[in-house]
């Protein structure tokens, strides 16, 4: 039951996550993240992590797009010019190489992973991915990570408004 | 009251940062008070020490403030203090009496100066310094004033450093006194390696009993010290900078190069007395090269024509009295001469800087004469002073040089009396000639200079100074056994018990398994001869009045009489050129150096040293050149890099 | 088995869309793409960890994909400033035309 719901929901993120890369409007490859996010949020909730679904889709699909989106809007950014796909022609070399590279690190992964015996996992009681448990352990065991994120984020913030305000010089 | 030490070399030390650093900002008037306030504040602080000091038992003269540990590794501690004892306390007096009259001089001397806060810092700077190299209470704070004023004497020598002749002058006091000093800092290093300590009490009271008389350790320790103080006291063979050093202003000549700085030496030599009394040779040493110094300076110093290079080397040739008198044991003489000398020498650079000052600045005595009239207080004060370096009764010099002179005849030889009563004769002849040609005669001064004499603030200083040079000689009055007060003040200090050292010595030499020589004609005392004591000053009298009549034949009787006479004569010119002392120098040390510095300039440095880091540098540019290439400055270039590294681990890892 | 998903497939799932990031990081030149892609990677990461989360039943996971979205908001914060800056010193959002970086 639970794969008939997985296929074609991985299906959907993985077909988004290309049409970011692909699509030569940066607003049609913004409406594509935001699809693979909702995406992911079923993905999530399929693993029973439903308070980070909820969040998946309050921050980034609510806020961090919009962010993108408006920032889309103030740039006036129209369509990318002749070739949205390129390769630096002096990067040539090292980027079949890399490709060549990619490849070998692909099989190497998919030996592991077929040689992995990965499915007995533990019971998963009721109450796991819900907002106490997820919560008693953030502010138990993880508050200092937790304060440090504030600091991160007002810092983000400052940095965000001095950057933004100033014309550098 | 005696704990007020600490605050002496603070006050001008703080006038110093005030001035530095705010100097310009505060204005002319405000930088000479502080400066002479702070000296003042010194002063007064030392006469109050002095009293408490005076009303303290003769026995318990002796007073240490330690303010902190100053360095502290293994064996070795220093402390950071102050002895205060008679003969520091003489110094202190000194030095700030005479420095605060010759800072009130100044105010007037240096008003035209742009520079004036400048000139001021580097004065009380040098206050601070000397103040610590006489109060200091062990070796090494006492190098640290002596290094002090060292270079606040290279600051003031070259305070006209637009003139180069100014800052050649500089150079070559720093560069000759750095020869002093590092003997100075073997002697310091040594005397820790054999005592562990460089407390002088410590080591002054251990002396008799870790040293041997006569012995190689202590030969050398004083032997270092004493080219230390012929470095800094301008003493045969390292004096030749005391005369360049007269391109400073003149105040600056009367209080470093005349009346402090170069009379530290002496009272090294007699803050180190026991160790110098417990090495024969190099007391013989000393005495003989103070007699030749004073001999020798004497000699140019009647040849030569600039008003201050004549008192330069009148200067080095007091100096040279004075280690004579250290020479033959006589410490109380040396520090008598000391003091006098400061009061007349001080007086006699003040006033030549006021005749300089009158005349707008013409150093040279052919361009003087028959200032009497115009200056007359400027006259009567260094006609006072120059009877008192003369040695005329009942002036000052008179009766210190006289101790000198006595000492020299009964406990040295007849050698050392000669060249100091040769010197006393040609000391009253070249001072006589200096005032008759400048102050005497017919008016040789420029027509369009209208000589003036000096505002109140630098003749009242002068007028104090003359006074002091007057009845200075009452300190030591000599004939009476007790009046001398200067000796029964320094007694304590320079107590000194030859008997029992000797006896150590003799144990010591005998625990080693050698038999020393006889020491018992060491310790036959020579009796106190009035009668030739009265012999020797009527005979000095003599000679200084024979000096004296003598310049007056020579440059008021017939002043073409020199002319003639010194005409031709190969001495006469060797004289007048310093007896080539400058040039001999030049060729044999100045000149290889600096050829030695081109080939380790030229070769060595540039093309050795320079070469090889250059080509290192080479290299690594090439390298660089080619590692351009991964630096593009296209960010998904280096994404790209970022990715293969990445890729390359992650197969390398599995 | 009854329609319960292995892990690997996750994992796969996660890696497939990590490359997808990485492809667009690596391939468009339009600087909003690129960030955007940036944030495939750090959704694919997030994946990964909530699904061994789920495996392992533990709460770390979660708490990790949380800050991971803290991270994330803070960088978009930052680098969209950081972008309209560029903007305003050279129209333009090509990622080719700033090659300062190498001073």
């Amino acid at each position: 039951m639970e794969l008939l719901i997985f296929y074609p929901l991985a299906g959907f993120c993985v077909l988004m996550g290309l049409g970011v890369i692909i699509s030569s409007s940066p607003i049609n490859s913004a409406l594509s993240l935001i699809a693979m996010m909702m995406g992911l949020a079923g993905v999530f909730v399929l693993q029973q992590a439903h308070f980070l679904a909820i969040l998946q889709i309050i921050v980034y699909a609510g806020a961090i797009m919009v962010l993108f989106m408006f920032v889309i809007m103030l740039l006036n950014l129209k369509s990318a010019e002749e070739d949205t796909w390129s390769i630096r022609p002096q990067n040539t070399y090292v980027s079949v190489l890399t490709g060549f590279l990619a490849l070998g690190a692909l099989y190497k992964i998919a030996c592991v992973i077929s040689q992995a015996k990965l499915d007995s996992p533990a019971a998963v009681p009721d109450d796991f991915g819900t907002v106490v448990r997820v919560g008693t352990t953030l502010f138990t065991d993880f508050v200092l990570p937790f304060e440090v994120a504030s600091i991160l984020l007002l810092a983000a913030m400052v940095g965000a408004v001095v950057l933004a305000k100033n014309k550098i010089d | 009251m005696l704990n007020l030490a600490c605050l002496v070399p603070i006050f001008p030390l703080i006038g110093s940062i005030i001035n530095g650093f705010f100097g310009l900002r505060i204005g002319k008037n405000a930088v000479g008070m502080v400066a002479c306030g702070s000296v003042a504040l010194s002063f007064l602080t030392v006469l109050l020490m002095f009293a408490s000091l005076l009303f303290t038992p003769a026995e318990e003269r002796m007073f240490e403030q330690v303010l902190f540990t100053w360095m502290a590794a293994g064996d070795f501690s220093v402390d950071f203090g102050f002895q205060i004892d008679p003969l520091s306390m003489v110094m202190m007096l000194v030095v700030t009496g005479v420095g605060f009259l010759i800072h009130v001089y100044s105010i007037g001397y240096m008003h035209e100066e742009y520079s004036y806060y400048r000139y001021f810092a580097y004065l009380n700077l040098f206050m601070f310094s000397m103040l610590l190299l006489v109060m200091g209470n062990n070796f090494l704070v006492m190098f640290i004033g002596w290094e002090g004023v060292g270079v606040c004497s290279y600051f003031l020598i070259g305070y006209y450093f637009e003139k180069k002749s100014a800052c050649d002058a500089g150079v070559k006091a720093f560069v000759v006194n750095r020869v002093g000093d590092f003997a100075f800092l073997l002697a310091i290093m040594y005397i820790f390696n054999i005592f562990g300590t460089i407390d002088f009490s410590d080591v002054m009271h251990m002396a008799p009993e870790k040293l041997i008389f006569g012995a190689e350790p202590v030969t050398i320790i004083t032997l270092l010290l004493f080219i230390g103080a012929t470095g800094k006291s301008a003493q045969i063979p390292l004096y030749t900078w005391l005369p360049d050093a007269m391109e400073g202003p003149t105040p600056v000549s009367a209080l470093i190069h005349a009346a402090t700085m170069v009379t530290a030496g002496v009272y090294m030599v007699v803050r180190c007395s026991v160790l110098f009394e417990m090495a024969p040779l190099i007391m013989l040493t000393v005495a003989f090269i103070g007699g030749a110094t004073a001999l020798m300076a004497a000699t140019i110093g009647m040849t030569q024509y600039d008003i201050k290079r004549v008192l330069a080397y009148s200067t080095v040739s007091q100096i040279g009295y004075m280690f004579l008198a250290c020479g033959v044991g006589a410490y109380t003489a040396a520090i008598f001469h000391l003091v006098t000398h400061a009061f007349f020498k001080a007086c006699l650079f003040l006033g030549s800087g006021s005749v300089i000052h009158g005349i707008h600045g013409e150093q040279d005595m052919r361009k003087m004469g028959g200032l009497k009239e115009h200056q007359p207080i400027t006259y009567i004060t260094f006609l006072i002073s120059t009877f008192a370096i003369a040695g005329i009764f009942p002036l000052s010099g008179f009766f210190s040089k006289d101790e000198i002179l006595y000492h020299a005849l009964m406990d040295g030889n007849i050698i050392l009396w000669g060249m100091g009563a040769t010197g006393a004769l040609l000391t009253a002849f070249y001072m006589f000639r200096l005032v008759f040609m400048t102050f005497w005669g017919e008016s040789r001064v420029d027509p369009h200079v209208h000589p003036h004499e000096s505002p109140k603030v630098m003749t009242l200083p002068l007028m104090i100074l003359a006074g002091l040079a007057t009845v200075g000689g009452l300190l030591g009055i000599p004939l009476v056994h007790g009046w001398h007060a200067l000796h029964n003040w320094l007694e304590p200090v320079l107590h000194f018990d030859l008997a029992a050292t000797l006896e150590h010595s003799r144990h010591m030499l005998h625990a080693q398994g050698e038999h020393p020589a006889s020491w018992a004609h060491l310790l036959i005392e020579t009796e106190h001869n009035v009668w030739v004591e009265i012999a020797l000053m009527l005979l000095s009298l003599g000679i200084a009045i024979t000096g004296i009549v003598g310049a007056y034949f020579c440059y008021v009787k017939n002043p073409d009489l020199p002319g003639k006479f010194i005409k031709g004569q190969w001495g006469y010119e060797l004289v007048k050129n310093k007896y080539g002392v400058d040039e001999l120098y030049d060729a044999t040390i100045v000149k290889p150096t600096v050829v030695g510095s081109f080939f380790l300039w030229k070769t060595a440095d540039q093309k050795g040293i320079d070469g090889g880091v250059n080509a290192v540098a080479n290299v690594i540019g090439w390298f660089s050149v080619q590692a351009r290439v991964f630096q593009s400055g296209f960010v998904r270039n280096y994404a790209l890099f970022m990715v293969m590294g990445f890729l390359v681990l992650l197969i390398l890892m599995f | 088995m009854d329609g319960f998903v292995p892990l690997n497939h996750y994992l796969l799932l996660s890696a497939t869309l990590f490359v997808i990031g990485v492809l667009g990081v690596l391939l468009r030149r339009n600087v909003i793409v690129v960030f955007m892609s940036i944030e495939i990677m750090l959704n694919a990461v997030n994946i990964s960890l909530i699904a061994f989360d789920h495996y392992l039943n533990n709460s770390d996971g979660q708490v990790f994909s949380f800050m991971v979205m803290c991270v994330a908001a803070a960088e978009v914060s930052v680098g969209l400033a950081i972008i309209i800056s560029m903007f305003r010193n050279k129209p333009t959002v090509n990622l080719d035309e700033f090659n300062i970086l190498k001073w």
